[in-house]
């Protein structure tokens, strides 16, 4: 084996063994400090744990595509919410009414359709003005919350549909129905990455846009196509959260881009681009949801488990950094 | 002149990383006022023995000594201080800020309290500057400079220190020839006060003009030190690569085929106005004249990564228009871009993704690419190019300067082009290299195909071309036949005094 890859397959694996040592961790200290009596690594729990990944899961699923490519996308919480607010009030519709139960899969097709029209635009904003997606996506996720805002106020938008709930709440083979929107979106985008053409071009643009042009890849259409990408990704993840909740604030989703970059750049890929894997992108999403889930569970408040987060992140980037040093010849700071 | 005692002596520098004996017992002196030439292949272990000086690297064996007193170098500024300073090839300047503060980085004469002393700062700055005979100010911004006059604020930032011994590391990489005289008149100003220069290069022709002595490393090893006046260049040659190169006059003659890519009247705003050439298959066209002469821009035009002013370009006869490289390639041209790395290779990527990058969208079985036509497209172009790496997977940055223009010929050879266009094909690429580089060049044109070569080293122009265009300042000048050209001639052409004779 060859050191790189060596390399490799110790970063690829990095973000299981962190997994492995939450496990461990959770299951040892937290029986002791446990302020319930179940045990921290009960089947059901984890069966919840999963589920609970969805949401930010799937978004950062599509983050880490927009990231390999070499860009980010910011208004992912506010197209999430924009989404949830078309899915529950298109069900208000008069004439969705009296489609009875035909209303959700055409609610859902309205609330995908928003999530990809948010991403086209901002799609088309960075491929046609060759502006910065980072500030592009910042003023779309300004733009899009006041969106929400202006669509109900403060007020949030509620429809409950007991069909769509208890779709939401099924379990198949043990796994709820937002597990398998997870899984399947990331056996779905690993095929993207790792086999299709589209995957390779957006690899080679994130890594050197350059070359890529170069190379004849028409690099505005990659672009576009993966923000169009993740709007509908972060559409599905409201669908999926929305179907069972029923109501959605106005404030719904807000931070969930930077969670979602945040598992995403813990699971190695780079921000710089060119760079990532999707499956260790699920491997940050789940490590993120144990850490929450049993810092919860030894009693730890919301503040606390920020803290531990974000001091975890950038060990691991400090661990990622030493590893990637070339020898010495690294600069100095 | 021996009999002094040196300004800077290595004895028995060995440097080890795991698995590379990178510098294995070298050892060499450079003498006040001196000239001394490092040279030696890449990889040789020139930037290593830079490193172990400038303090980056600590020796595992080996000393140090600065004017015969052993010295441990622990970093770049440390030995600044000993008056060991260095001018690397690519400059580390901040643009944004002045000639003076970036002379005086990291060392801003100071006033109580952290305040900048800026009447001192300019006025050292002045000094330094008037030592260097430049036009620009102390208050210049930087990135308002060519890249001669930064590299002069590089030199700058040397003598802000009296220093003993300057290292120019292939200071003449990016400088047009009007350029290097200036920079060559303060290496000597700097030789005449005492200060020993080592001059790592890879361009005989400055070496032989410039050194008193060439040491040679090759494989991390010191190969031997030879007296500039009483050596020649087959003999440095044979010490570096441990055989000659050779760059003997192309003097083939055959039968070339038709015209495939014919240019007329094409100019584009400054860069280049009213070009007329034409290349055949079979035949290789150069492309000689100095860096900003128009040449690259050129073949970017072809290319269609810039769009022209006037002018057409006919391909097999018939008039095309070219506004992406998407329609280069559709119409059958190629171009191997001058700088590798930045424009030519995805480094982040194996070997086989990136020859197959720009047909990877033609290589599928339905949604999916197909691995087994991939690897076959890429053993068939390791095997015709001699690519040397252990496998397909290994990442792309890890090979050598001359596997790496490999995959990007291979690349482009394997869309099957008519027209090769190739920018600069051995630019920091070591001399063993060079000439399989070369030989592959005339062995495609053998092939049929039409090539274009663009260079700035003259052996290497006379060398692969058929033809050979001279430009100077955006224009055509003359046009030479493998046959007709002389140096000379050349030379008049490319520095705007061959005008008369091409009317």
């Amino acid at each position: 084996m060859t050191p790189d890859k060596r390399k490799d397959l110790l970063k690829m694996s990095a973000i299981w063994a962190f997994i492995l040592v939450e496990l461990a961790f959770f299951s040892i200290i937290g029986d002791r400090l446990s302020v319930s009596d179940k045990a921290f690594m009960d089947f059901e729990n984890m069966l919840l744990l999963l589920k609970q990944s969805a949401p930010i899961g799937i978004i950062a699923l599509g983050m880490t595509v927009i990231m390999i490519n070499g860009n980010i996308d910011l208004s992912v919480g506010a197209t999430f919410a924009l989404a949830a607010i078309v899915l529950l009030e298109s069900m208000t519709w008069p004439f969705m009414q009296t489609l009875g139960d035909w209303a959700i899969p055409l609610a859902w097709l309205f609330a995908l359709l928003t999530g990809v029209a948010m991403g086209a635009i901002n799609g088309l904003i960075v491929w046609k003005t060759g502006v910065d997606a980072f500030i592009v996506t910042l003023g779309a996720m300004l733009g899009f919350r006041g969106l929400v805002f202006m669509f109900n106020g403060e007020q949030p938008t509620s429809h409950l549909n007991w069909t769509l709930v208890d779709f939401a709440e099924a379990q198949f083979l043990g796994l709820h129905t937002a597990t398998w929107f997870l899984l399947a979106t990331a056996l779905l985008l690993w095929l993207l990455m790792t086999k299709t053409v589209h995957g390779r071009n957006a690899y080679a643009i994130g890594n050197n846009r350059e070359a890529a042009v170069n190379a004849g890849i028409r690099v505005g259409p990659h672009f576009l196509l993966n923000f169009m990408l993740i709007g509908f990704l972060a559409a599905l993840s409201a669908v999926v959260f929305y179907s069972e909740s029923g109501s959605v604030n106005p404030n719904d989703g807000m931070l969930y881009e930077l969670w979602a970059i945040t598992a995403v750049v813990l699971g190695g890929t780079k921000l710089a681009g060119g760079y990532g894997s999707i499956i260790s992108t699920l491997g940050g999403v789940i490590a993120i949801q144990l850490l929450r889930k049993g810092l919860g569970h030894v009693g730890a408040d919301t503040q606390t488990v920020n803290l531990v987060i974000g001091l975890i992140l950038i060990a691991v980037l400090i661990l990622d950094r030493q590893l990637n040093r070339k020898g010495q010849e690294e600069l100095k700071i | 002149m021996s009999d002094q005692v040196p300004v800077l002596r290595l004895e028995g520098i060995v440097k080890t990383f795991p698995g590379v004996r990178a510098l294995d017992g070298v050892s060499f002196d450079v003498r006040p006022g001196e000239v001394h030439a490092l040279m030696g292949e890449n990889g040789a272990g020139k930037s290593t023995l830079m490193k172990v000086l400038g303090g980056i690297h600590a020796p595992n064996e080996g000393q140090i000594f600065i004017a015969e007193e052993p010295v441990t170098m622990t970093s770049p500024m440390q030995a600044k201080a000993k008056g060991v300073v260095f001018i690397h090839q690519e400059l580390s300047l901040a643009d944004e800020l002045t000639v003076a503060e970036n002379i005086f980085l990291g060392e801003l004469p100071l006033k109580s309290f952290g305040r900048v002393d800026w009447a001192t700062l300019y006025a050292r700055t002045d000094d330094i500057l008037k030592k260097l005979n430049v036009r620009f100010t102390a208050k210049t911004r930087v990135g308002d400079l060519s890249i001669a006059n930064q590299q002069m604020v590089e030199i700058g930032r040397a003598l802000t220190v009296s220093p003993r011994a300057v290292i120019f590391d292939e200071p003449t990489a990016s400088l047009t020839d009007a350029e290097k005289v200036v920079l060559f008149d303060v290496i000597a100003d700097l030789q005449s006060q005492g200060v020993g220069i080592v001059y790592i290069s890879h361009r005989m022709e400055e070496v032989f003009k410039m050194t008193d002595r060439i040491s040679v490393l090759r494989d991390g090893q010191y190969r031997g030190t030879l007296e500039t006046a009483e050596t020649n260049e087959d003999e440095v040659t044979k010490l570096m690569i441990g055989r000659s190169l050779d760059l003997s006059r192309n003097e083939t003659e055959h039968e070339f085929g038709e015209v495939a890519l014919e240019v007329r009247g094409l100019s584009c705003g400054q860069q280049f106005q009213d070009v007329d050439f034409a290349v055949h298959k079979g035949e290789v066209l150069g492309f000689y004249g100095l860096v900003g002469a128009g040449r690259t821009a050129i073949a970017e035009t072809v290319f269609g990564l810039r769009t022209p002013s006037a002018g057409t370009i006919l391909i097999n006869g018939k008039e095309e228009r070219i506004n992406s490289p998407i329609d280069a390639l559709r119409l059958g041209i190629s171009l191997v871009p001058e700088d590798r790395k930045d424009q030519g290779l995805v480094l982040g990527m194996n070997c086989r993704d990136n020859m197959t990058l720009p047909q990877v969208g033609d290589l599928t079985a339905g949604p999916f690419v197909s691995d087994g036509a991939e690897i076959a497209i890429f053993d068939q172009y390791r095997d015709k190019l001699d690519i040397r790496t252990p496998g397909w997977r290994q990442l792309v940055g890890n090979l050598s300067g001359g596997n790496q223009q490999k995959i990007v010929i291979g690349k482009w050879l394997s869309m099957r082009p008519d027209v090769l266009i190739v920018d600069e094909p051995t630019r920091g690429i070591d001399v063993g290299s060079k000439s399989e580089i070369h030989n592959l060049i005339r062995e495609l044109a053998a092939q049929g195909y039409a090539v274009i070569v663009i260079s700035s080293e003259m052996p290497e122009v006379l060398h692969v071309s058929d033809r050979i265009v001279a430009m100077y300042s955006g224009k055509v000048m003359r046009e030479f036949t493998a046959q007709d050209v002389t140096e000379d001639n050349l030379i008049q052409a490319i520095s705007g005094l061959g005008d008369d004779k091409a009317a």
